[in-house]
């Protein structure tokens, strides 16, 4: 039966065979050694586009999804919501099935899209300078700590151990192939070795609560090291800026604007830097030019940077990116604009407090830490937190984060302006009966 | 002339693209000011002005859906509309990568099958889905090389082999796990030249990097020699498996010799490239890698799924499991095709890729001129003589209603035109595609001019990159 996806007709492609001077396709795969050629694939009989999508739903219904279920969780991934605007634009397949904007006269939708991303980012970070993105909210700090070692000509890097766990895994991955050692800063204990060529930070931290930026900004800085700030880009809608305090780069998991979180990718790393570092940034960068009319337009720029010119002399061996993600928080940041993510971030704070607030009046509960924080915060438990999930599970609620391997009974839980005051009231009244 | 704008222009105070709830909660007091950020720049615009204005943004574009896009090395194939609704499903979108495993069954099912089908379709033992695109599988792969020479104590070997004709991404690769990088000379022929290889390949190499077929579209009919070579003096031989479009169902890298290969999912398995990205690249890795695979993998107890990392992993590459979204959309693709149907694409995009070389190699130059596999690699050094470039050929494509090809790709072929039509095209479409290609061909003989100044009828002419990198303009600021 004939594939929808294939046009070519059985006649055609004798045709075409014809041209060539074969009578078969076998025939044009002879340089592949017989003994390699035709071997079996055992693979599932073909589904039509009706059972396989009635297939996929019943598998799909096989997970809680939280369109569903109320949210209480968040550790890097955020459910926020997302205006229908967001899909329209991205659904648009002349944005969706292009490539990276090789040839900027039929690519300037998606690179001018790129230099407002560049724009709408380096606005929200208080930073000078963006690039168009790397793979998640992770990579973007492992790439970050890469670059600095580059600028400061330093083989160590310091990250505080108040940063998302996860993140410092990746971080480990890639800094592995330089054997660059990763020193663990204790947020009690400011100091790290002089030798660092950062200091990574996270704010609010991965526990939720703001670190003393500015002090460590200082402690970085006197040491000669770059301050990395790994920043949750909703909190900006009220927080101060990282830029504004003097980091040298901003990194964020770029999924809470505009995207679903979709079981952890795709994201989006935002990638933003002092102007100075430039030229040792990874990743694309688009920039603002005319065209021999003198009309302006753009390119993909400094790709003297890149893999594709530089090879093994390049700033990072990314090539692809998450572009379609971008545009997404491009269209989200615009959508929502100076009102909007300020609106976002402040409901967010409210309902945090609202909840911390009642959950911490409960008998056995109490807040771990005492610091301002924005939508997340750490809770001891009388019981152990996996018990408590099992119990939210079965009244259609996430909990949040199982962090007993950390802190003894204690769960981090999120809240966002999804949440409604009947949601927060809902959680608290079963976590105060158990 | 075009109008240009900016969110900025249309940005103005009070307007705003979205209405949000109020406040259900009685309000708490605000954190210590100096926390606080005073001004918050970001443009100010209505829901209809917005739209409008991505929209036309949208009409500058061309994509698959506009139009053939041979860029080679791309596999720019039309995916299905429907493989996107599937990865729509909310239960397939809206899952957060730390709820229970137990709530998540049917992602982890999809991800295990998932790794399965491809280890199957590439003839190898085990599957991580984890990378985030072809680079970082790359990455993974030469990490894992790195990681299996450390754990047999053979500290010695601290270079990658790279083909001349390799994509950048390889190279760049073997720097960032702290490998040196030796090129590997091509041959008369298009495929490695085995005797430099033998004089390469002793034991300060840990790895072969080598795309299959290569970037030139060829494959190696030495590759058996090729993986002799390398494993008998300890080294590893590592796939990169951008051109897998041409082997599905045909050919399996295990049988070749490969360790591991990294894959596009992006590429051959039906995932819209988004203007760049999201991807996916899974490695699969032979047995004596599995340890070292990037965590996590998906693993089936009796009766339900769970994630575990490999004893001696490499580590972590993302904060969750790889791009899920991309993966829905590979599955999808996989189990709609079977194996017969994914043999048939390989089978017409060798096919359209023969067909082209076959229709075009009197009017442009064909370095190598033998049977090529997905994508055919044509020099323009005859029109170059001419004082015609490549890119002036590239850029009078586009007057004619087609993206332009790969260019200057590989490095090894003067004035590169790198065609790949995929199996998505039909004939009818390259024949329209051939009949430009010879206009072109002719006007750089009588009118070279018209080439110079492609293309015509864009949105921008050609742009002046040299003051782009000069002086850098990459962003607008809104006080």
């Amino acid at each position: 039966m004939p594939l929808p996806y294939l046009p070519n007709t059985d006649a055609d492609r004798s045709a075409m065979w014809r041209e060539i001077g074969v009578s078969s396709a076998d025939e044009l795969f002879q340089d592949v050694p017989a003994k390699f050629r035709n071997v079996q694939f055992k693979l599932p009989p073909p589904l039509s586009e009706l059972e396989l999508k009635e297939e996929l739903r019943q598998l799909s219904n096989r997970n809680a999804n939280l369109d569903d279920y109320v949210c209480f969780l968040g550790a890097g991934y955020y459910r926020h919501f997302i205006p229908s605007v967001v899909g329209h634009v991205t659904g648009r397949s002349e944005f969706y099935t292009a490539y990276t904007p090789y040839q900027a006269e039929v690519s300037q939708g998606t690179l001018q899209a790129t230099y407002e991303y560049q724009s709408l980012v380096c606005q929200l970070t208080g930073m000078e300078v963006s690039n168009a993105g790397m793979y998640d909210g992770s990579t973007a700090a492992a790439e970050a700590a890469l670059m600095a070692c580059r600028i400061t000509e330093r083989n160590k890097v310091a990250a505080l151990s108040t940063i998302n766990p996860r993140y410092r895994e990746v971080i480990d991955t890639y800094v592995s192939g330089h054997d660059i050692p990763v020193e663990k800063v204790e947020p009690n204990r400011k100091d790290f070795s002089s030798e660092c060529a950062c200091l990574i930070i996270q704010q609010p931290n991965f526990f939720g609560y703001f670190e003393d930026l500015e002090a460590y900004t200082r402690k970085a800085h006197d040491t000669g090291a770059l301050l990395i700030v790994i920043a949750d880009p909703i909190s900006l809608g009220m927080f101060k800026p990282p830029g504004n305090y003097g980091a040298d780069i901003v990194v964020a998991e770029g999924q809470a604007l505009g995207n679903p979180i979709s079981f952890g990718g795709p994201g989006l790393g935002i990638f933003t830097c002092r102007k100075e570092y430039l030229r040792l940034m990874p990743g694309r960068i688009v920039g603002k030019t005319v065209d021999i009319n003198s009309q302006p337009g753009y390119v993909l720029t400094m790709a003297t940077r890149e893999q594709h010119i530089r090879r093994e002399r390049a700033t990072s061996n990314i090539c692809t990116n998450e572009a379609l993600v971008a545009l997404a928080t491009t269209v989200y940041l615009a959508t929502l604009g100076k009102s909007g993510l300020r609106q976002v971030a402040e409901l967010c704070y409210h309902k945090a407090h609202y909840a911390a607030n009642a959950v911490g009046k409960r008998k056995g509960y109490s807040l771990v830490f005492q610091q301002p924080f924005f939508k997340e915060f750490v809770v001891r438990c009388p019981v152990a937190p996996r018990q408590i999930n099992e119990v939210l599970f079965q009244e259609k609620i996430i909990g949040g984060l199982d962090l007993s391997y950390l802190i003894d009974n204690s769960m981090l839980f999120c809240v966002t302006e999804l949440n409604t005051k009947q949601d927060i009231d809902q959680l608290v009244e079963i976590l105060g009966a158990l | 002339m075009r109008h240009h704008y900016l969110l900025p222009d249309i940005s103005q105070p009070g307007k705003i693209g979205c209405r949000l709830p109020s406040l259900d909660v009685a309000p708490t007091e605000l954190p210590p000011k100096e926390l606080l950020r005073q001004e918050l720049d970001l443009p100010e615009v209505s829901e209809v002005e917005l739209v409008r204005y991505f929209t036309f943004l949208s009409k500058l574009n061309y994509g698959v859906d506009t139009g053939f896009y041979p860029l080679g090395s791309c596999t720019m194939k039309y995916n299905p509309k429907w493989h996107e609704d599937i990865a729509k499903l909310p239960g397939l979108t809206s899952i957060h990568p730390y709820q229970s495993i137990d709530s998540v069954q049917g992602a982890l099912q999809l991800m295990f099958e998932l790794q399965e089908y491809l280890a199957e379709i590439t003839g190898m033992n085990v599957t991580s889905l984890a990378p985030m695109a072809g680079a970082q599988g790359e990455l993974a792969s030469i990490l894992m090389v790195r990681a299996y020479h450390q754990a047999r104590g053979d500290e010695v070997r601290r270079k990658i082999l790279v083909p001349d004709s390799a994509h950048g991404t390889n190279p760049a690769t073997a720097a960032m796990c702290g490998f040196g990088v030796n090129t590997v000379p091509s041959n008369g022929e298009g495929n490695l030249d085995l005797k430099k290889l033998e004089a390469m390949m002793n034991e300060g190499v840990a790895a072969l990097t080598l795309t299959m077929p290569t970037t030139l579209g060829l494959f190696d009919p030495e590759i058996a020699e090729i993986s002799r070579l390398v494993h008998e003096r300890g080294g590893l031989l590592c796939g990169d498996g951008a051109n897998l479009n041409s082997l599905l169902g045909k050919v399996k890298f295990g049988d070749l010799g490969f360790d591991c290969v990294q894959l596009n999912l992006h590429k051959t398995f039906s995932t819209p490239h988004g203007g760049g990205g999201p991807g996916s690249g899974p490695v699969c890795v032979k047995s004596n890698l599995a340890d070292f695979l990037p965590s996590p993998l998906v693993i089936k107890n009796d009766k339900d799924y769970t994630f575990t990392s490999p004893a001696k992993s490499i580590g972590s590459l993302g904060a969750s499991y790889g791009n899920f979204g991309v993966m829905v959309k590979a599955y999808a693709y996989i189990r709609s095709l079977g194996a017969e149907g994914l043999k048939e694409v390989s089978e017409n995009a060798v096919t359209n890729a023969n067909y082209l070389k076959e229709k075009l190699k009197a009017y442009y130059h064909l370095p190598y001129d033998r049977t090529c596999m997905h994508e055919v690699v044509f020099s323009g050094k005859q029109q170059k003589a001419k004082g015609v470039s490549t890119l002036d050929i590239a850029k009078r494509l586009i007057d004619y209603g087609f993206h332009p090809p790969t260019i200057y790709f590989p490095l090894v072929v003067e004035e590169a035109l790198m065609i790949e039509p995929t199996e998505t095209e039909s004939k009818k479409t390259l024949d329209a595609f051939i009949e430009a290609m010879r206009e072109i061909a002719k006007e750089a003989d009588e009118n070279p001019e018209i080439l110079h100044t492609a293309p015509h009828n864009t949105p921008v002419r050609r742009l002046d990159e040299v003051s782009a990198a000069r002086k850098p303009n990459l962003r607008w600021e809104l006080k």
